[in-house]
């Protein structure tokens, strides 16, 4: 922390299109023939855990690479539908660096740092070469030429994609990448090995222990530096279009060893999921957004319409987003498209078996271009929504409803990707840098690659140039030792209460009654103060009541979960008094007091222009806040209008 | 560019129960023999084997049609394949020769079979504990091994029945084929034998047929559809002709009966074959 | 609904195991397979029994992680589907289910219907890239690819890694994981510099392990993504071509 009592992003100075070219040089390097000697933890692997250990095992350090999954490609990078943005201008549609550093800041409203999202911009067009090179199976012209598509809240064509995988293509390139480096025995994997602390003595980071979730066994892994690459942190909501697996425990129990934890209250709520169809129900699944490119999303203009949609004609229908929004359309940002989906079912106008959805309907697009354009361009989305749904979309209009998707917060990060520990560098989606309160689409993909291949190995020499010559802290130090046992007393713990509830009981009360409910697309003071309370109610049950059968420390798949829980339920806390101190609305957090009166979402500038940044203070609520404040010297403040 | 090489064979680099349950071959044999000491080289081997031993079954079974032209012309026709390549070549050193490739090929094709059964028995050491469902595998291709076996012994069986003539005992006589054609075949209990054995084979042939274009790597979006065509044409082809011998012998059309002439002219170093009727 | 569960539970990779059969009452339509099971684990819990382990992460049949034996046919009776998009619509009140591990030599069982299938890493590992250190790539649009060649490469490259095709396989074989990653890479201009040395590298890694093709075809049928047989043809003719390739190419570097 600066003398000031602000954060210091480190951000470098100049002209913005500058200084990343100028930080590039002013940085230290290691000599190719030093690299060999340093030890690097990268923890994670998806897009930008796989890409950063490529890249620093192509340069020559050690890297180890810890994965919970059985394999680097499960990640769930792999589950992006969309596509990933890169200012390439291919189209010749007024596209650059600077629209897309622009758009950012501005879809993001403004709570993200300018330099780091220029950087961003920049590096973006050195991805798509870079996967193009690994084989990845991009969408073509007839010409053999890359095409783009126009993605949610752009007015360029600048996405790229392949057909509606583009996700598990880019990690299939990380990942191959990967393997290539963990044959050539730069980098071991360690797969079935989760974090679960991370190890900090005199003032740096110096390695994690881990659980092997096949054997139970806890172990040390020091290194030089650590990367912490575990993702986003959606599932504190229980219901999100995350995979069941991701979770906040690497991040969390960073944040408890001393990282800051940055805008919690920031969560994006992705505008057409499937909605959900009871209460067994485990996941939401996501339909790409790049749907709304040629579906139109309306609800019936009366409440409790019974109607079959075929049977509501188009004077009784409400298509409510080209009617408010005539510029943008179906095409409004995720959080706009999100809230005004909320406020149709909210007032009783949701469709669907138990009213809580909206259409998303096709039948003009296959008129205009015919079905075997529509096929082709999203068959596969059309094929799993019918699995899951038993509709047929060319048919029948699809049903759509909100579902969180992406958490913009996470541990804080100055310009080099280093958290306030030293040695220990958070990318991908774990960081909270590049997005502000709110993501484009397509965004996420870009900035996990940019962060792996093209930011990390370069910053992450400036630190390691430093340490030449010393040796990574001994496995068998005492810091080592004393978070070895912690751990084994919490899985002790964990296993011996034997009470009443499973973990899924209490995790579900605690995200879909709570987080959802209070905490998610709309907010307000009252709901948060209760959330805290009801959070403190529900932990302490959890540890008092909890039921674990499977009492083995061989793969207990309920006690691995447990220890995530266990770790959401601290953060939701954390979110919640996060989000009640924002008292203002932007992107992903919307407040309901702070709203203009056409029910916008209402900044605040002159108070909140800055990164919350939590600090641990050793019991779960008594975080510590620390600002960095943000300027905004090349993107005018505006209210974002998307009329 | 060896260097750049991926090195062969698995290091094993992470951790976990998994272990190469087949090693590597001590000592690569050089190209192409070395194709041969892998699975993928061995399906090769089958497929190109296969397709010697389908042109086989083909002649033989057309070849065999002559029979119908009466005891004359199918014996020609005998007489004949001993002297493929007229003077050029020793008497019977083309059939010899043809012969001796079949052997090669018979051999490898089984072999291979073989050994590619107990690499794939060791790769499931453990069956399934539940009843399969099959959607896919059809009963030709999973009688492979069955069928192949009973065309095998069928063919040693016809070794000894008609190039032997173990069975027929004093009504063989070497070099009338159409006399030791209708006589075995004339017996029910051989004739059902000759019936069982087509009927494996033209099985076998119907997903071997098939296989051999993906063992060889035979595919092409334009004719994709064909080979599954083409392999049931083909057995049936074959199903029909082969069959033919045995039903039409036992049903009396053909039969020993129906000729005219006493075959064989006695004696001599020189075996003369008895041209039938005509003559 | 309610149905009859007959589980395989083994409570490690080298302890034996056995069938169990499991009540389920109060089974919606609407539920996923794998919310079925979700529900059995929790009934399961609070009798205090041990619950049953199966492997799954993102629920929307991409990640590859699901995947068991559904009355005998891997990832149950829906063509191309993985098991956690099965819905439990596709089965009948009253019905019995039978779930089993998949069963490979390379699959050892860890717990239960969870498997490791890492041999498939060992695959990639062996050759499955093309070699672009990060920054070396020239740009994107440099290379140009026609559009049936990307979308044949797509076709192959949309394989999860599930091991369904291993599963289904009556020799256990896994050529149409290998055959849908080499055809991925060997279809793409930028995957030919190394065409022929990943081929041979890949297939003799993936002997290793596995067992060998008989073209039955029920690996197809298998797949979660329908990938196409025609792959594996082609990786037995590029396998072929490379052992002589390989040789060639050493010959004219000395």
């Amino acid at each position: 922390m600066s003398e000031t009592g602000f954060l210091d992003g480190k951000v470098p100075t100049g002209p913005i299109h500058e200084r990343w070219t100028s930080h590039k040089f002013n940085m230290k390097l290691v000599n190719p023939a030093n690299k060999r000697r340093y030890e690097i933890i990268v923890v994670g692997t998806g897009l930008a855990g796989a890409a950063a250990a490529a890249s620093l095992g192509e340069l020559g350090y050690n890297v180890k690479v810890f994965t919970f999954h059985d394999s680097p490609r499960r990640a769930h990078s792999i589950a992006a539908q969309g596509g990933i943005n890169a200012a390439k201008n291919y189209k010749n549609d007024g596209d650059s660096v600077y629209r897309l550093f622009y758009d950012t800041v501005k879809g993001g409203d403004f709570r993200a740092r300018e330099g780091n999202v220029h950087r961003l911009a920049e590096v973006s067009v050195d991805i798509i070469d870079q996967c193009a090179g690994q084989g990845v199976p991009f969408a073509r012209e007839y010409s053999g030429l890359l095409d783009n598509r126009s993605f949610g809240g752009a007015q360029v064509s600048r996405t790229f994609y392949a057909r509606g995988q583009t996700g598990q293509q880019l990690l299939l390139g990380a990942y191959q990448a990967l393997a290539r480096q963990i044959r050539a025995g730069s980098c071991t994997l360690y797969n079935r090995t989760e974090m679960l602390d991370l190890v900090v003595k005199d003032g740096a980071a110096r390695g994690i222990v881990v659980r092997d979730l096949l054997t139970g066994e806890v172990s040390s892994h020091s290194a030089h530096a650590v990367v912490v690459a575990s993702g986003g942190y959606s599932n504190v909501f229980y219901l999100s279009t995350n995979a069941l697996g991701s979770n906040t425990t690497a991040t969390w129990r960073a944040h408890k060893r001393g990282a800051l934890f940055a805008n919690p209250c920031y969560t994006q709520i992705h505008p057409t999921c499937i909605p959900a169809s009871d209460d067994f129900q485990s996941k939401l699944t996501l339909m790409s957004e790049s749907l709304r490119n040629d579906g139109r999303i309306w609800v019936p203009k009366k409440p409790d319409d019974t109607r079959s949609p075929d049977q509501i004609p188009e004077a009784d229908r409400d298509y409510y987003l080209e009617r408010r929004y005539p510029a943008f359309g179906n095409l409004v940002p995720r959080d706009v498209a999100s809230r005004n989906a909320k406020t149709q079912v909210d007032e009783g106008r949701g469709v669907g078996p138990i009213k809580n959805g909206v259409y998303l309907d096709f039948s003009d697009a296959i008129n205009r271009v015919g079905p075997k354009v529509i096929k082709e361009r999203y068959d596969n989305l059309f094929e799993m929504y019918e699995r899951i749904t038993d509709e047929d979309p060319y048919k029948v209009p699809m049903r759509i409803y909100p579902a969180v998707h992406y958490t913009m917060g996470g541990l804080w990060v100055d310009y080099n990707l280093m958290s306030n520990i030293p040695g220990l560098y958070v990318i991908g989606e774990a960081n909270f840098s590049d997005h502000g309160a709110n993501r484009l689409g397509a965004s996420a993909l870009m900035q996990g690659l940019a962060d792996g291949y093209f930011v990390l190995p370069y910053t992450i020499g400036d630190y390691l140039a430093g340490m030449l010559g010393e040796k990574p802290l001994d496995p068998a130090d005492p810091a080592f030792k004393q978070s070895e046992a912690e751990i084994a007393d919490q899985v002790n713990r964990l296993l011996a209460m034997r009470g009443k509830h499973t973990v899924d009981q209490l995790y579900r009360k605690m995200g879909v009654d709570v987080m959802w409910t209070k905490c998610g697309m709309g907010r307000n003071a009252t709901g948060l103060t209760e959330a805290i309370s009801d959070i403190r109610a529900i932990r302490e049950e959890f540890w008092s009541d909890l039921n674990i059968a499977d009492q083995s420390q061989t793969m207990n798949q309920s006690l691995e979960k447990a220890m995530r829980v266990a770790d959401f339920m601290d953060l939701a806390e954390l979110m919640c008094t996060d989000a009640l101190h924002r008292e203002e609305s932007c992107g992903g957090h919307f407040r309901e007091e702070y709203q203009t009166p056409d029910g916008e979402a209402l900044r605040n500038d002159d108070q909140f222009a800055y990164v919350g940044a939590w600090e641990w203070t050793g019991e779960s609520g008594q975080q510590k806040l620390h600002k960095e404040e943000l300027a905004f010297e090349n993107v005018k403040l505006a209210q974002r209008s998307y009329k | 560019m060896a260097t750049t090489t991926p090195a062969r064979g698995s290091q094993s680099s992470a951790r976990g129960l998994v272990r190469p349950t087949f090693s590597q071959p001590r000592r690569r044999l050089p190209y192409p023999f070395g194709l041969y000491q892998t699975a993928v080289g061995k399906k090769w081997v089958m497929g190109v084997t296969g397709i010697m031993m389908m042109g086989f079954v083909l002649v033989h079974m057309i070849g065999n049609l002559h029979m119908y032209e009466g005891p004359a012309k199918y014996n020609e026709y005998a007489e004949a394949l001993r002297t493929v390549g007229g003077a050029l070549m020793p008497r019977e050193g083309v059939l010899w020769a043809l012969r001796l490739g079949l052997l090669g090929a018979a051999a490898l094709h089984i072999h291979s079979a073989a050994t590619l059964t107990i690499i794939n028995r060791r790769s499931r050491p453990l069956a399934y504990q539940s009843p399969r469902d099959y959607s896919a595998a059809n009963f030709a291709s999973r009688t492979m091994r069955a069928t192949g076996i009973i065309v095998l012994l069928f063919v040693i069986f016809h070794l000894l029945d008609l190039t032997w003539g173990v069975f027929l005992g004093e009504d063989y006589i070497t070099g009338d084929v159409y006399n030791n054609v209708t006589r075995s075949l004339s017996s029910l209990p051989i004739a059902l034998l000759y019936l069982l054995a087509n009927i494996a084979l033209a099985v076998h042939l119907f997903h071997g047929a098939w296989s051999m274009f993906q063992s060889l790597g035979w595919n092409s979006p334009q004719f994709n559809q064909a080979r599954r065509v083409f392999a049931a044409a083909f057995a049936g082809l074959i199903l029909v002709g082969n069959l033919s011998f045995p039903i039409l012998n036992l049903t009396g059309v053909v039969s020993q009966d129906s000729r005219t002439t006493p075959c064989v002219a006695e004696g001599g170093e020189e075996t003369r074959i008895c041209l039938g009727v005509n003559e | 609904m309610r149905i009859t569960l007959k589980v395989w539970r083994q409570d490690g990779p080298t302890a034996p195991g056995s069938f169990e059969t499991y009540d389920v009452p109060g089974v919606s339509p609407d539920m996923s397979f794998l919310e079925m099971l979700d529900v059995v684990n929790d009934r399961l819990t609070l009798d205090g029994k041990r619950p049953i382990v199966f492997e799954h992460d993102c629920r929307e049949g991409i990640c590859g992680s699901c995947g068991m034996m559904i009355n005998g046919v891997p990832h149950g009776p829906e063509r191309g589907t993985a098991t956690c998009q099965l819905h439990m619509r596709k089965f009948h009140d009253g019905d019995q289910i039978v779930v089993e591990p998949w069963r490979s030599a390379a699959f050892p069982v860890i717990r239960d219907v969870a498997v490791d299938r890492s041999a498939f890493d060992r695959i990639i590992e062996a050759g499955g890239y093309i070699s672009t250190p990060t920054g070396a790539a020239p740009d994107a649009n440099l290379t140009l690819i026609p559009k049936p060649v990307a979308d044949a490469a797509m076709d192959a490259a949309a394989c999860i890694g599930c091991g369904a095709c291993v599963a289904a396989c009556p020799n256990s074989a896994a050529q149409l994981f290998t055959s849908a990653k080499l055809a991925h890479l060997n279809l793409l201009p930028q995957g030919q510099a190394e065409r022929w040395a990943r081929t041979e590298a890949m297939v003799e890694t993936m002997e290793e392990f596995f067992g060998s093709c008989t073209n039955h075809g029920e690996c197809r049928e298998a797949c979660p993504k329908e990938i196409s047989l025609d792959f594996i043809a082609m990786m037995n003719r590029d396998y072929v071509k490379s052992k002589r390739k390989n040789r060639k190419l050493l010959s004219q570097i000395r």
